[in-house]
């Protein structure tokens, strides 16, 4: 019997990460922004989280007598401040200078990705650790401190609320995102700058101001799944270049919702399930099957890709603007 | 009407696009209660002008009033505050939301995001004025006239009491502009100000109560309407004298030319384009195609030039010996290589016509690259041809080096027909070939299509004035979704018939 009730909870911690970085990519995207950064955003944000967690748990000669708030507040912030200048970065270069978003994209996930694998190097050499990672054990205790009363509730305890607070936020955001983007003025005047900039800009919305913060708004949400994924699924432990490909699935997740967050949420489940579907299938000694399970997401992603394209309803095609660069007085 | 005060007093406006003066010291007044035609060939800068009114451009000189108060006006809410609003030759409207939606966008009402109330709204107005739409409808599923009205009455809701429209007639039956008119004078008689861009002299005297002429950037003159000729207009607006009448030369000896039997074409998606089109294009004589926009035009001269692909049906070739030759699934390099001259000018002039990037020489070499032995493309040749096209043509461009981007849609549109002509050919397929072009540079294009005429060429032009078909052609082919609701000859038949046949299916129902 296939064993659901280990397989569900640790399904539902891997999609987390990949729910934060599609739901700020989709707030992204609908503001006519394509940032494929988002990868190299994600483990910005991540190893933020680690350099503030790592200073401030490393200022204690005993870590538990950390102040629990701070403990948390920190690597939060950092977290946020890091992924937010991922933000302005991006934006700076697409909105303000008019680069091309892809090459712009693609260069900041580079960047990314050295970035939090030089810090994190740097940060391994100064712990002085036998093994090349740094464990944050304390901070990350916090961070997956549960509902007291979860533990008493068997199996539903277990599948569902063994997770630390940052899974339930990502859920609540992914909602209230699907709620401002469809029920709200905002959402409307925000979709419009995505659909059709020079229109939204005729009708008198601030298409700058509508790019910058909803850009910088999704690369905050998708450094928290940098974020989470060190402190609550690694239990702490950054090691380099362990965070994957995860920003990838993240936005292929953006195509597999047709631009819906609250879809996202089941779906980045599916994805996450897939992804570890390999440990649980029986496949012996034989670790070339193994390996063809861990192909799975890919596949699907693939799979998934060619079917939205041949999809053609117009309400399920990405933004009309989106990777176009808007400039008023061009003619 | 003098001592009224305006709604709005330009002085002095001037702006530059570079090197370029759009504007030169215009002073406009606009009233209330008044429908203001401006008249100007292209380039003469109506459009920028309006521009500037509406927040798009901010003018580099000189002074606006509304209602008698000094105004700066730097973004398009600016221009809402201050009650002007303005329909634009391309729709501003999001495809994948609804009319309400689009209506609503971009204000901010203290009250809350309520859709329906928004609606309740907007249904008030449109009873008010006559206009008919479905609110509930998304933009990409309407027609061009619906997108039209959508966008009228999205400024009447936010309050514009000034509105200006550029070109609005372009893209429209004679029954929606007749539609139109009626709104417009409706919203006249209830005291807003309206201004109409158009290159229609007709419907400027039909329309309008007074008219003010650009030329060159600058305000050249007003007159009344109803104390005024077309000639009159015209030749304010061009500076000269000249004819309206399009010459139409007897068709000499008409050979029969391109055959089209039984052709159906579907497009990628499958929908049907072209549903048993046939019809024979004669050598000598001007065959105008009529119809609604998108009821197969573009599709029918794509299937002869060899860029459509064919369900059923055939296209054959008469040659001068009477030799028929199958033109059926070929393309373009194959048809020419048959010894068929075929020249295309299809309506997306810069997507499909010419390379907006390059110089006027080396679209011209576009042609003839494929000429001569040697592995260098002859650039002599192209260029000798560019430098002859802009000089008969009048082209208006530094030289035969510049982009054609940089120049303007006429100028851009001179181009390519003089390219199409220049290659001889004995059949000339032409899309809109006067779309967005001024009067002067129209008639230009009507004389060369009818030299063209008068020295053998089949002639198929698609065109969207009426007046303009039953002036230039012989026959005209109407086509209503795809079908051909009939073939008239131009001479006898009157514009409402052709209309009529434009929108057979529709149009039966209401006779």
């Amino acid at each position: 019997m296939f064993d659901f009730v280990s397989f569900i909870p640790r399904a539902i911690a891997q999609s987390i990460p990949l729910l934060y970085g599609s739901t700020g990519e989709i707030i992204t995207e609908k503001s006519g922004n394509l940032n494929l950064g988002i990868p190299g955003v994600m483990y910005v944000g991540g190893i933020c989280g680690v350099i503030g967690s790592f200073l401030y748990e490393h200022s204690f000669e005993d870590p538990s007598q950390m102040n629990a708030a701070l403990g948390i507040l920190i690597p939060l912030i950092c977290c946020l401040v890091g992924s937010l200048l991922m933000g302005l970065l991006y934006c700076f270069l697409t909105v303000t200078l008019r680069a091309n978003q892809n090459v712009t994209g693609l260069a900041m996930t580079t960047f990314g990705v050295g970035f939090g694998n030089f810090f994190g190097g740097s940060l391994i050499k100064l712990a002085g650790a036998d093994v090349p990672s740094i464990s944050l054990s304390t901070t990350s205790g916090l961070f997956r401190t549960t509902l007291p009363f979860a533990g008493s509730l068997g199996d539903f305890g277990q599948m569902f609320l063994s997770f630390g607070f940052l899974a339930y936020v990502a859920i609540v955001i992914a909602l209230v995102s699907s709620h401002v983007l469809t029920k709200t003025r905002i959402g409307l005047q925000l979709r419009a700058v995505g659909e059709d900039p020079a229109t939204a800009d005729a009708a008198g919305i601030d298409i700058t101001r509508y790019k910058y913060v909803a850009t910088c708004l999704g690369c905050m949400i998708a450094g928290l799944g940098g974020l989470y994924y060190v402190m609550d699924y690694a239990n702490g432990v950054w090691s380099n270049d362990a965070f994957g490909d995860r920003g990838w699935l993240a936005i292929a997740l953006v195509i597999f919702t047709i631009w819906r967050p609250n879809v996202s949420i089941l779906a980045s489940i599916l994805f996450g399930g897939l992804y570890i579907l390999y440990l649980f299938i029986p496949t012996g000694t034989d670790l070339a099957v193994k390996e063809l399970y861990k192909m799975l997401p890919y596949v699907v992603t693939i799979i998934v890709l060619v079917i939205t394209s041949v999809r053609n309803k117009r309400e399920n095609q990405p933004p009309e603007g989106l990777g176009l660069p808007y400039f008023r007085e061009d003619r | 009407m003098a001592e009224k005060q305006p709604a709005v007093r330009m002085r002095h406006i001037s702006k530059s696009f570079g090197q370029v003066k759009a504007n030169h010291d215009v002073d406009l007044d606009i009233y209330g209660g008044e429908i203001l035609a401006l008249l100007g060939e292209n380039g003469s800068g109506k459009t920028t002008l309006m521009n500037m009114l509406s927040g798009i451009y901010f003018p580099d000189a000189g002074s606006i009033e509304i209602q008698g108060k000094p105004v700066t006006i730097a973004s398009p809410k600016d221009a809402f505050e201050h009650g002007i609003g303005m329909v634009h030759q391309h729709f501003r409207l999001v495809n994948v939301f609804s009319a309400t939606e689009n209506i609503v966008l971009g204000l901010d009402e203290s009250e809350g995001f309520d859709l329906k109330a928004a609606a309740e709204k907007i249904h008030a107005i449109c009873e008010a004025y006559g206009f008919d739409v479905d609110l509930n409808q998304k933009v990409y599923e309407m027609s061009v006239s619906q997108k039209q009205t959508v966008e009228i009455v999205k400024l009447i809701y936010r309050g514009a009491d000034i509105l200006i429209l550029d070109e609005p007639t372009a893209v429209l039956t004679p029954q929606e502009t007749e539609k139109l008119f009626a709104v417009l004078r409706n919203m006249r008689n209830d005291g807003k100000a309206i201004v109409i861009i158009t290159h229609k002299l007709h419907e400027v005297q039909e329309i309008s109560d007074r008219v003010v002429v650009l030329r060159k950037g600058e305000n050249v003159g007003e007159m009344i309407t109803a104390e005024s000729t077309t000639q009159q207009m015209t030749n304010m607006m061009v500076g000269h004298q000249v004819t309206l009448n399009i010459e139409r030369p007897t068709p000499v000896d008409p050979v029969e030319r391109i055959r089209v039997k039984g052709l159906t074409v579907r497009d990628d998606e499958g929908v049907l384009k072209l549903d048993d089109v046939s019809f024979s294009a004669f050598g000598g004589e001007v065959l105008g195609i009529a119809g609604v926009s998108n009821s197969g035009q573009k599709e029918l001269l794509e299937a002869i030039a060899g860029l459509q692909g064919v369900e059923s049906g055939s296209i054959q070739y008469v040659g001068d010996d009477g030799q028929v030759q199958e033109l059926t699934g070929k393309d373009p390099y194959q048809i020419s290589s048959m010894g068929v001259a075929l020249s295309f000018v299809p309506e997306d002039r810069l997507g499909m016509g010419l390379v907006g990037s390059m110089s006027i020489t080396d679209n011209m070499l576009l042609r003839s690259f494929r000429d001569g032995k040697s592995i260098f493309a002859d650039r002599k040749a192209p260029r000798e041809l560019a430098e002859k096209v802009v000089g008969d043509l009048e082209v208006d461009t530094p030289g035969v080096d510049t982009p054609v981007r940089r120049l303007s849609g006429g100028n851009v549109q001179k181009v390519l027909v003089g390219r199409e002509i220049s290659s001889s050919p004995s059949v000339l397929l032409c899309a809109y070939a006067v779309r967005g072009l001024d009067v002067n540079s129209s008639y230009l294009i009507y004389d060369l299509i009818n030299k063209q005429k008068q020295s053998g060429v089949a002639v198929v032009y698609v065109g969207e004035d009426l007046d303009v078909l039953l002036e230039l052609c012989d026959k005209i082919l109407v086509l209503c979704s795809g079908k051909v609701s009939g073939i008239v000859d131009a001479r006898s038949t009157t514009k409402n018939k052709v209309g009529l046949m434009m929108t057979r299916l529709k149009g039966g129902e209401a006779a």
